[in-house]
């Protein structure tokens, strides 16, 4: 089954030259934040299958703060634009202006985790601790989470920061703050699930 | 595929490529997700309307479209962004989402509807609920 011109046309199955995606590293953080999304919805359904579980413990409706939800959401949001800030003057190549809106962002950020931790206390403090009941162990789950990728998003932030301080706006550090961006406005969607579903819908059960 | 030699923007360059968005667009998403959170917090703090169902409904129809303002104005996703694989991956991704969520408790709420009646005082600890095994 030998053509005449068979080694000319024989296929190659590797690639001599790097077939490399333009801004590679985006399109692969993006698919980690759509994995992400499986934990989160996992943790949804969760909520979604015991949130009226209470076990004779204390309710949705008993337990949760939602005057402090509502500013909890409003730091978490307003955050998101300023990172968005940052990002705009980032494109501009203002080092001072980015540093401070990124500094803005993390501040922020550093609020609504600390306003979780004090609405966690003093939950357990009233007894609504996770082992009490299902639904408050699916809550504690879904919002721990959503906390623990905000402090990791903060660490993040911290060490882009002194990078960008140490070397300036080189290719690598784009690269990073452009992730970081994507993973901090991903985690602001998540909330809005998180406040609608688990918080104002949880009340409502 | 044709091989896309790599570009990176350099830092002599003086400004940057990126699609890191407008001004105009962050406020414009800032101002729809601002109006679309307070509106929820104040239907149900308010207690403006009566049907619990129809709240319920309302919340997470409100929820939804500010994740979808969050989607376009902050996270910037289009069709020729990444060129259409990271939306292939998002509708991918809502697709199963949905299948896992909607199936899940469309399977519990079956199970729980048709579990054997059983008193309250049979139960190890009660609940004031209407809702049986729950």
């Amino acid at each position: 089954m030998s053509t005449p011109h068979a080694a000319s046309a024989r296929p190659s199955f590797y690639c001599r030259e790097d077939p490399g995606v333009e801004n590679g590293s985006v399109i692969g953080f993006w698919i980690y934040l759509m994995s992400d999304c499986f934990i989160f919805a996992g943790l949804f359904t969760a909520n979604a299958v015991l949130g009226t579980s209470y076990a004779g413990g204390p309710t949705a409706a008993q337990v949760l703060d939602l005057p402090g939800l509502a500013l909890n959401t409003a730091l978490l949001l307003v955050s998101s634009v300023t990172f968005g800030f940052a990002m705009l003057r980032m494109a501009r190549a203002d080092k001072t202006a980015t540093l401070a809106w990124l500094a803005v962002s993390g501040v922020l950020a550093a609020a609504f985790v600390g306003l979780e931790l004090h609405e966690f206390a003093t939950m357990i403090a009233a007894g609504a601790s996770p082992q009490r009941s299902a639904f408050l162990s699916s809550f504690y789950a879904i919002v721990g989470t959503h906390g623990l990728h905000v402090s990791f998003g903060i660490l993040w932030l911290i060490v882009l920061m002194a990078q960008l301080g140490r070397t300036g706006f080189t290719a690598t550090n784009l690269r990073r703050l452009q992730c970081l961006s994507l993973f901090w406005h991903f985690l602001d969607l998540v909330w809005v699930g998180v406040f609608s579903y688990v918080y104002l819908a949880g009340v409502l059960r | 595929m044709k091989p896309v030699p790599r570009q990176h923007p350099e830092e002599a360059s003086g400004s940057v490529q990126t699609h890191s968005g407008t001004l105009r667009g962050y406020l414009t998403g800032f101002g729809l997700a601002a109006i679309l959170t307070a509106i929820p917090f104040w239907l149900v703090m308010g207690h403006v309307i009566q049907d619990r169902l129809l709240l319920i409904l309302l919340v997470l129809g409100l929820g939804a479209v500010q994740i979808v303002v969050h989607i376009v104005f902050f996270l910037h996703l289009d069709t020729r962004s990444e060129g259409g694989w990271n939306m292939l991956a998002f509708i991918f991704t809502v697709v199963l989402v949905v299948i896992v969520l909607g199936a899940s408790i469309w399977v519990m709420y079956a199970e729980n509807a048709n579990m054997m009646p059983m008193a309250p005082a049979a139960m190890p600890s009660t609940t004031p609920s209407t809702t049986p095994g729950s």
